[in-house]
């Protein structure tokens, strides 16, 4: 049987929203799939050597509150800092791997990350600031990936 | 009669996957590997991950919500 591939477009750079290509990403790597992760835009921000990820709950109606909060609260100084702070906690208690883990894990496995470069020039980033072993490269790079992948998905 | 047991009990989605499928890579074919979940979607998740991989789900089962799966390396 040949190899099955997936490829992702990663676009978001939130703490909630870089959850779901590595998800996706460490377990179809566990299925034997050949997986390449397209990281562009906000997305840049996961691969950070020091990433710093938040939540937000503004703009997200939808998010869980502990207690229901008003927009007007949810937009003063350090309520993001603290809203991630107790996602974070959740997430430990309820044995939901870390970002930082869940990379580590979709590394070994060789998924294979390839960063925008315009976005990379775009926000100013060093490629020192990125992990070690990226690939840098465009669009026309990832249909590529893309037109070689069973599975395309964008996020 | 298990070869090796991995306790993925706690761990979430994707994790006991993960672990599993880590623990699988250092086994010889036709040994079988146990692993104890509490993650309630594990149930259909290892289903899944065994018709996709050639691994053979020899047993499934669930007490005072751990689950018990065997599966033998192909």
């Amino acid at each position: 049987m040949a190899q099955k591939r997936l490829a992702i477009i990663a676009t978001k750079g939130t703490l909630d929203f870089a959850y779901p290509p590595l998800i996706l990403a460490t377990t179809a790597a566990a299925l034997d799939y050949e997986v390449t992760i397209f990281w562009t835009f906000y997305g840049l921000q996961v691969l950070k050597k020091n990433r710093n990820l938040k939540i937000s709950p503004l703009g997200n109606p939808a998010m869980p509150m502990p207690v229901p909060m008003p927009v007007l609260v949810q937009v003063l100084p350090g309520m993001e800092s603290m809203a991630t702070i107790m996602m974070k906690q959740k997430m430990a208690g309820k044995g939901v791997a870390s970002i930082d883990d869940l990379m580590e894990m979709a590394i070994e496995s060789d998924v294979k990350m390839i960063a925008c470069q315009m976005t990379v020039d775009l926000f100013d980033f060093k490629h020192e600031e990125l992990l070690d072993g990226l690939e840098y490269a465009g669009a026309a790079r990832f249909f590529e990936v893309a037109q070689q992948a069973d599975i395309v998905l964008f996020i | 009669m298990a070869d090796i047991t991995l306790d993925a009990k706690g761990l979430n989605c994707p994790l006991p996957i993960l672990r599993a499928k880590k623990a699988l890579k250092d086994m010889a074919s036709g040994q079988i590997l146990a692993i104890e979940a509490t993650d309630p979607g594990s149930a259909k998740d290892f289903e899944s991950f065994c018709s996709q991989t050639g691994n053979e789900l020899v047993k499934a089962s669930e007490a005072a919500g751990v689950f018990y799966y065997e599966i033998r390396k192909p």
